[in-house]
């Protein structure tokens, strides 16, 4: 699949991390990492499991506070600003949780209602059903409408977890494995999504993942943790171009030509 | 998600394991602290969630209606008929009715009650919700700007806060019926004259107290279940440890409750 080609701003960062450093007990997982998400791209983070990049964007949502450093999102310094402030900022952040964290006890549409109904109050039935029917169309699921989540295959809730964060109209989407436990040919429709949203909605997005296949095809540049640290960031053809032993084995697993 | 006051933090100091279990418990009473004056801080703080309180009423009512209803009319039939032998032998069957609404409607309707909905309510609160913080439901509600604590954890409290003292005037009723079952079956009393001599006894402050008692039960029950739930973090063995947790701790408050509550009303008689 080619990736289509994005409109990306790189004289304006819409997320700018400096120096931030997170450990948990004595485990440090991140060691003082600096990256920018510039407007209209989509940065694929890799790493092995339990390199902190999930730990990355839950300190850029705000869901966890970094131990030292600063985390710029669209001009607002996310560990200082006050409650209020983070749950106004988060509306324009889009998270789409590995598990997909859909709400069990409501159905498909309940769900994507759920952030729109407290976050737009003035907003009318009429406009709730419409907003849902879009973000559902866009996503390809009209017909789950009145399902639970359980009823729900694996690519399908992934694919209702991102029009739940859709229905906000959010200028970030931050995607934590996009691609974790689906088949191969799930994997390309979820990443074609990810595209689509790119184009569609113009949003900027951090892709966390360990599936090479999702970042070549899903990211305008590649950032590769290690040992707590970018050691690699670039295009998917600069990021392994490289004997770094630390990367190559990543590359030679997945085997993408 | 909010940080609790925790002693596993980095800073952690090796402690033995006795002042380890301390200071454990006190930083918990601390954190429950914070936990209830943070549902007074949200709950009553438009935007409210009416509709969620009613769902959450109505299942806190289901879940626990036959159960209650059951042993209710048991406690009643079993109350009155292990007292009958004593009050025979004094030749003071007469007072039966008396006695059984006093035991019922004082003390056993608003515990019994709260017993069982430990059990039921409890449990289930602390297991939805941890499964909910292991499933990463909560955070999601947190990043889409929502509020999950008012949501989740306010609506709750409130529901048990209002439907136990309801379930406990039902158990009551239904536990007069089973003590009258008792009575009838014995001396033949009409079931008019048996309500008239139930009421007799009972003054204001016996409505009072069992209705101050029955609230501070559910409140007590819901918060229980919510902490122990909202709070879970070790994956889906924190939701079991939630669900047990969120009984025991709350049968245990209950009883402690109960004592103090019967030694402050019995000044008021």
């Amino acid at each position: 699949m080619e990736k289509p080609k994005a409109h990306i701003d790189y004289n304006n960062p819409v997320i700018s991390i400096r120096g931030v450093a997170k450990a948990f007990e004595d485990f440090a997982v991140l060691r003082g990492i600096d990256l920018d998400l510039f407007q209209g791209e989509n940065l694929v983070v890799l790493g092995r499991s339990g390199t902190g990049k999930s730990v990355l964007i839950k300190l850029v949502s705000g869901l966890l506070k970094p131990d030292r450093g600063t985390i710029k999102v669209l001009g607002q310094e996310v560990t200082e600003i006050s409650e209020k402030e983070l749950q106004e900022l988060r509306i324009r952040i889009g998270f789409s949780f590995q598990n997909s964290a859909l709400y069990d006890s409501m159905t498909v549409r309940k769900n994507l209602e759920f952030p729109l109904v407290r976050n737009r109050k003035s907003i009318t039935r009429k406009e709730i059903d419409k907003a849902v029917e879009e973000v559902l169309d866009s996503v390809g699921l009209s017909q789950t409408i009145n399902q639970m989540p359980a009823e729900l295959s694996g690519g399908q809730r992934k694919r209702i977890g991102i029009a739940r964060t859709l229905i906000l109209n959010p200028e970030i989407m931050l995607y934590d494995e996009p691609t974790a436990g689906l088949d191969p040919i799930t994997c390309t429709e979820i990443n074609e999504l990810i595209n689509q949203v790119q184009q569609q909605y113009h949003t900027s997005s951090i892709i966390i993942t360990h599936d090479l296949t999702c970042a070549k095809e899903t990211g305008d540049r590649i950032a590769m943790l290690l040992d707590g640290q970018f050691q690699r960031v670039g295009t998917f053809n600069e990021v392994f171009d490289t004997n770094d032993e630390r990367v190559k084995p990543f590359f030679d697993y997945n085997f993408i030509q | 998600m909010e940080q609790l006051n925790s002693t596993s933090s980095p800073a952690r100091k090796k402690r033995p394991k006795i002042v380890q279990t301390i200071v454990d418990f006190f930083s918990s009473i601390y954190n429950i602290h914070l936990f209830i004056v943070r549902f007074f801080r949200e709950a009553f703080v438009p935007p409210f969630e009416f509709k969620e309180i009613v769902r959450q009423c109505y299942e806190v009512g289901v879940r626990s209606f036959t159960l209650i209803t059951v042993t209710g009319f048991i406690v009643g039939f079993i109350f009155t008929k292990q007292s009958r032998p004593s009050l025979v032998e004094f030749g003071a069957q007469s007072w039966i009715p008396k006695l059984v609404s006093i035991a019922i409607m004082r003390a056993l309707a608003p515990l019994v009650t709260a017993l069982i909905a430990s059990g039921k309510v409890g449990s289930s609160i602390g297991a939805e919700l941890s499964s909910m913080r292991v499933t990463e439901q909560i955070d999601a509600m947190e990043v889409s700007g929502t509020k999950p604590f008012k949501f989740l954890v306010c609506t709750r409290v409130l529901a048990t806060t209002i439907t136990i003292p309801i379930l406990a005037t039902y158990t009551g009723f239904i536990a007069l019926i089973g003590g009258y079952l008792n009575v009838a079956q014995n001396e033949g009393t009409s079931y008019s004259a048996f309500m008239e001599e139930v009421f007799k006894p009972l003054t204001f402050v016996d409505f009072n107290a069992s209705l101050i008692k029955a609230i501070l039960f559910g409140f007590t029950i819901g918060i229980v279940g919510c902490y122990q739930g909202y709070y879970s973090n070790k994956g889906t063995e924190g939701v079991g440890k939630a669900a047990n947790g969120a009984v025991v701790t709350a049968m245990f408050l209950v009883f402690i409750e109960e004592v103090i509550i019967v030694q402050i009303t019995g000044n008021f008689r």
